[in-house]
This record gives C-alpha cells, sequence and structure tokens, in this order.
C-alpha cells in the first residue's frame, strides 16, 4: 500500500484525470479570454465557459445564467454575505448564522457587525444541529439574510435546507448557503430546497483550486449583490476580472462527474465509512462519533479518542494525511469552535480526529488507517494521566486544574 | 509542524512512562496543566533520605512536545538531588529539544511539574517530621 494514505478530503480532493484531460487545452491550444469578442479564439472560450456554466447549474437545479464564476467559496461567501447586505441596506441591518459555520462565513459577518450590521449566531445542540423554532424566532422584519450551511466541513452534520429555506421563504429573507462541502456527496436543489444564494468550491469535489461559483436566484425573488471588486464588468457586472477559463473548463467537468456518478459514490462511501467507524469503535471502544449520525455527510468520520491529545495522535499515525480539530494545529491552544460549538467536553474536543474518504479511497486503506489509529491511541492513552485518574474513578470534572 | 529528532525520538520511545504510589512517604507527585488547555502532566519523583532523585516517572496527557518535555524532565532527574531538579529551567528544556516558540507552554509546563511534584514530597517530608516530634513530645 502506497503511504500516506490520504484521508482528508474535506480539506481538497485530487482533480479527476478526466478533469484534467478537460482542462489541458485550455491551457496552451485554446488559451483565449473568453470576453475577447473580436476573433474565434474568445469564442471558443466563452463557449466552454457558458457549457461549464450549464454544467454547474444543472448540478443544483439552477439555470445557467444564475450561476457567477468566483475563485472559490470564501470569495462567493464574500459576495453573498457582503454583496446582499450592501445592497439592500434600505431594507433591513440584520442577519442571521450560525456558531459552526466555516470562517469564510463568520468573518464577514463580524466585518458586517463592525459596520454597523446586527448579526444573530445561532447555537447548535450536541450534534451540530440548528434549532429551527430559535431560527424562526430570530427573523424580523429587518432580517435581509439568513446564511446556514448545507453540510459542517468538521463534523458533516448536514442542515435541513428544505425546511430553512422554507422559514425564510414565508418571512421574505434571502436564504444563502454555503454548500461547499456537498457536491457529489448530497442533494442539492436550489427550487426545491429554497435556496437563493449558494456557494461552491471546485476543488471540493475533484476540480481544480482557486475556481468556485455563487448561485445567484434570478427569479422569485430576483436577487441583487453590491459587487465587491470593481473593474471590467464581467460576469454581469457582480464579479469583475478575467475569467479563469481553464478552471472553469475543470469545474464544470467536475460537476458533471459529481451530479452523474453521486449515487454510486455516495453509497460506496458510505459503507467505508460505516466500515472505518466501526473498526475504530471495535478497536476503541470508548471512542465517540461525533456529528448527527441521521444526517451526516456519507465520507466523514468525526471520531473522538478521549484522554488521548490529538495532535499527538496525529504526530504518531504520519502514515495517513487525516485533520484534527484539536489546538496545538494552531498557535492557539483552544480547540475547534466547531467541537466546543457542540458543548463536547474539553478531553473529547481536544482529541478529535476527522476522517474524510474519497473517490480514490479504498477498502484496504480504510482498515489499515482505522488500525493505525487504534493501536497509536492505545499507546497515547496508557500514557494519559486523565485515562489514569479515571481508572482510579476520579471525576475529570471535578479536578481543580491549574490552567496556564 | 516539523518536530525535531529529539522530540520525535522521546514521542516514540518516552522514558520513564509509568506511575508511583503517591500516596508513599518518600515519594513526590505533581500534576500541572488542564484538559480544556489540551495538556496535563503527572511527574513524580522518588527521593532517598539524603535529598537523592532514585527514580521518576511521568505520564502525559498533550502534543508531541508536551510528551518529549516530561520524558526529557525525568531523565534529567533520575540521579540528581532535590536542590538541583528545583534550579532546572524550561529554557534548557527549550534548548535540548529545539521546541519552537507556539511550544514553549510545554517546556513551561514541564518545569511547573517538576516544581510541583518537589514541593509535594517537601511537604510530606515536613508532614513527616512533625508527626514524629509530635510523637516524641508526648511519650
Ligand atoms: C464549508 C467551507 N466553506 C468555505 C471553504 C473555503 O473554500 P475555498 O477554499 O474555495 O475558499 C471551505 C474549505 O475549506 C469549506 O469547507
Amino acid at each position: 500500500m502506497k503511504t500516506p494514505i490520504y484521508l482528508d478530503y474535506s480539506a481538497t480532493t485530487p482533480c479527476d484525470p478526466r478533469v484534467v484531460e478537460r482542462m489541458l487545452p485550455f491551457f496552451t491550444e485554446t488559451f483565449g479570454n473568453s470576453a475577447s469578442r473580436s476573433h474565434s479564439f474568445g469564442w471558443t472560450a466563452e463557449a466552454a465557459v457558458e457549457n461549464a456554466r450549464e454544467q454547474v447549474a444543472e448540478l443544483i437545479h439552477a439555470h445557467p445564467k444564475e450561476v457567477l464564476w468566483t475563485s472559490g467559496s470564501t470569495e462567493a461567501n464574500n459576495l453573498a454575505i457582503k454583496g446582499v447586505a450592501e445592497m439592500y441596506r434600505q431594507k433591513g441591518n440584520h442577519l442571521i448564522t450560525a456558531i459552526t459555520e466555516h470562517k469564510a462565513v463568520l468573518d464577514p459577518m463580524k466585518h458586517l457587525e463592525s459596520q454597523g450590521f446586527e448579526v444573530t449566531w445561532l447555537p447548535v445542540d450536541g450534534k451540530g444541529r440548528v434549532d429551527l423554532g430559535q431560527l424562526a424566532a430570530a427573523l424580523t422584519e429587518r432580517t435581509l439574510l439568513v446564511s446556514l450551511m448545507a453540510a459542517n466541513n468538521e463534523i458533516g452534520t448536514v442542515h435541513p435546507l428544505r425546511e430553512i429555506g422554507k422559514l425564510c421563504k414565508q418571512k421574505g429573507v434571502l436564504f444563502h448557503t454555503d454548500a461547499t462541502q456537498a457536491p457529489g456527496r448530497m442533494e442539492l436543489d436550489v427550487e426545491a430546497q429554497g435556496i437563493d444564494l449558494m456557494s461552491l468550491s471546485a476543488h471540493k469535489f475533484y476540480g481544480p483550486k482557486g475556481v468556485g461559483a455563487l448561485y445567484v436566484r434570478r427569479k422569485n425573488p430576483r436577487v441583487r449583490l453590491a459587487a465587491q471588486m470593481d473593474g471590467g464588468g464581467h460576469e454581469r457586472g457582480m464579479r469583475s476580472g478575467t475569467l479563469n477559463v481553464t478552471g472553469i473548463v475543470g469545474m464544470g467537468a467536475a460537476a458533471a462527474l459529481a451530479r452523474t456518478e453521486m449515487a454510486g459514490e455516495t453509497a460506496r462511501l458510505r459503507a467505508l465509512r460505516d466500515r472505518l467507524e466501526a473498526r475504530l469503535l471495535r478497536g476503541f471502544p470508548e471512542a465517540v462519533i461525533n456529528g448527527d449520525i441521521a444526517s451526516r455527510l456519507p465520507h466523514l468520520a468525526n471520531v473522538s479518542f478521549p484522554y488521548v491529545e490529538g495532535e499527538s495522535l496525529i504526530m504518531g499515525i504520519k502514515d495517513l494525511a487525516v485533520s484534527s480539530g484539536s489546538a496545538c494545529t494552531s498557535a492557539s491552544l483552544e480547540p475547534s469552535y466547531v467541537l466546543k460549538g457542540l458543548g463536547l467536553g474539553d478531553e473529547l474536543a481536544h482529541s478529535s480526529i476527522r476522517f474524510s474518504l474519497g473517490r480514490f479511497t479504498t477498502e484496504a486503506e480504510v482498515d489499515f488507517a482505522a488500525d493505525r489509529v487504534i493501536t497509536e491511541a492505545m499507546r497515547l492513552r496508557d500514557m494519559s494521566p486523565l485515562w489514569e485518574m479515571v481508572q482510579e474513578g476520579i471525576d475529570l470534572s471535578k479536578v481543580k486544574w491549574t490552567a496556564h | 509542524m516539523a518536530y525535531s529528532d529529539k522530540v520525535l525520538d522521546h514521542y516514540q520511545n518516552p522514558r520513564n512512562v509509568g506511575a508511583m504510589d503517591k500516596n508513599a512517604s518518600d515519594v513526590g507527585t505533581g500534576v500541572v496543566g488542564a484538559p480544556e488547555c489540551g495538556d496535563v502532566m503527572k511527574l513524580q519523583i522518588k527521593v532517598a533520605a539524603d535529598g537523592r532523585i532514585l527514580d521518576a516517572k511521568f505520564k502525559t496527557y498533550g502534543c508531541g512536545s508536551a510528551i518529549a518535555s516530561s520524558s526529557l524532565a525525568t531523565e534529567w532527574l533520575k540521579g540528581t538531588t532535590v536542590d538541583d531538579a528545583a534550579k532546572i529551567k524550561n529554557t534548557q528544556i527549550v534548548e535540548e529539544l529545539a521546541l519552537p516558540p507556539v511550544k514553549i507552554h510545554c517546556s513551561v509546563l514541564a518545569e511547573d511539574a517538576i516544581k510541583a511534584a518537589i514541593e509535594d514530597w517537601r511537604q510530606k517530608q515536613a508532614a513527616a517530621k512533625q508527626n514524629a516530634d509530635g510523637i516524641s513530645g508526648t511519650i
């Protein structure tokens, strides 16, 4: 088996070779600027861009004219959130989001707060779910936008988009969803789910990095945005800048694959993920699965190994590429804000590993990974004073720690 | 994050992992850190009557640098005296393990653990002495 084994498909995915193949001519032969109107180089590029627009639109059941190219989800989120807030400033000043969103939603929201907007930060329950009653209660006459992600990137919890969309529609509030983690892993349908704006990023579904899209509803209602970048007026004035034609072609091809292969792939990934979790639990019965088991992305397992610190665990499994929600991956001593948001105890929040499987993950890799993690987690737990205390019957929550 | 070879070595082959009887009068135990900060160290020393440290053990919950810092500390403690042990500075640990700035808190924790273990042993000694004095007074 080739190591290290990549189990971090939620961080990014490799380009599918079929995607790369579609992209290659656009680097060298058909390299035109899609905005060039006076020659065939431009026309060819434009045709390719429009074809990709259709492919992305099809993935989410939208009209191609509602798809706007960006550099990725961070930009799409910024454009959606700030663009709506600035455009509709006369109408209201209130936005709603949840504490477990990606930074690319949280930080634009914080920016707006500093500009005088009001933001409601919805809490989540232990599984990462927002309370729809709480959401309904937070909607006011002054609310412009609700931004809630399709699925969480750390724990995989899937939000009930349909219900959220319905609530927003009833109150005449726009609904944006950061669907970065969703393509090819769950159904996306802007009509059925009542979505007005949706962020996508190609590199999360086997397309290239640095290209993404924002879906902007054109009818019922027509959503308008204040541009965040001024320039040549590309993308109907909402996002200026020469289009990344090669990347866009890749994103289109990736979207087509995500759509046509989703049924088979999600079933395969779910089976692999369940196999991984079952094996981990067999070898380390105290392990805890985080997220909402009933409504979760099929490829993701976020698992806490109590009394084992996440970074040290990752250090011991160098032959696996996984993510840790633990503190020390950043310079701070804080565990992941998402895990803290769930209200997990410290010994769980600091001990979580996110495994995210993908198109090229095999059963043998999953088994190998589970066994490596169990061995290392057991070794570290034997070294853990917390485990020793628990064995002695000490309640860790009652201990007076010397925080530093 | 790149780890130094010494950190990796201590992480992979930690020295002196284990526990001694924390109620024994010649054993000093220090537990420092907090689960919420992601590291807890337990360091124990067994001390001879003349103040020489006969044995040292640790258990650590924390990142690789925290494990290495406490493992190294036990190596340094064994064979030294409590007075010399009390002089161990976190900066020596930083230097020996080539810890990067974000991991300096691990070395601080190890120094705190040493101090806490010594303090625990000293308190036990004082208590034992008082007990002994008390007994001799009533006889
Ligand atoms: C949920 C979510 N939103 C936004 C982003 C940022 O996307 P991009 O890398 O395309 O800017 C990510 C990726 O890290 C993500 O997982």
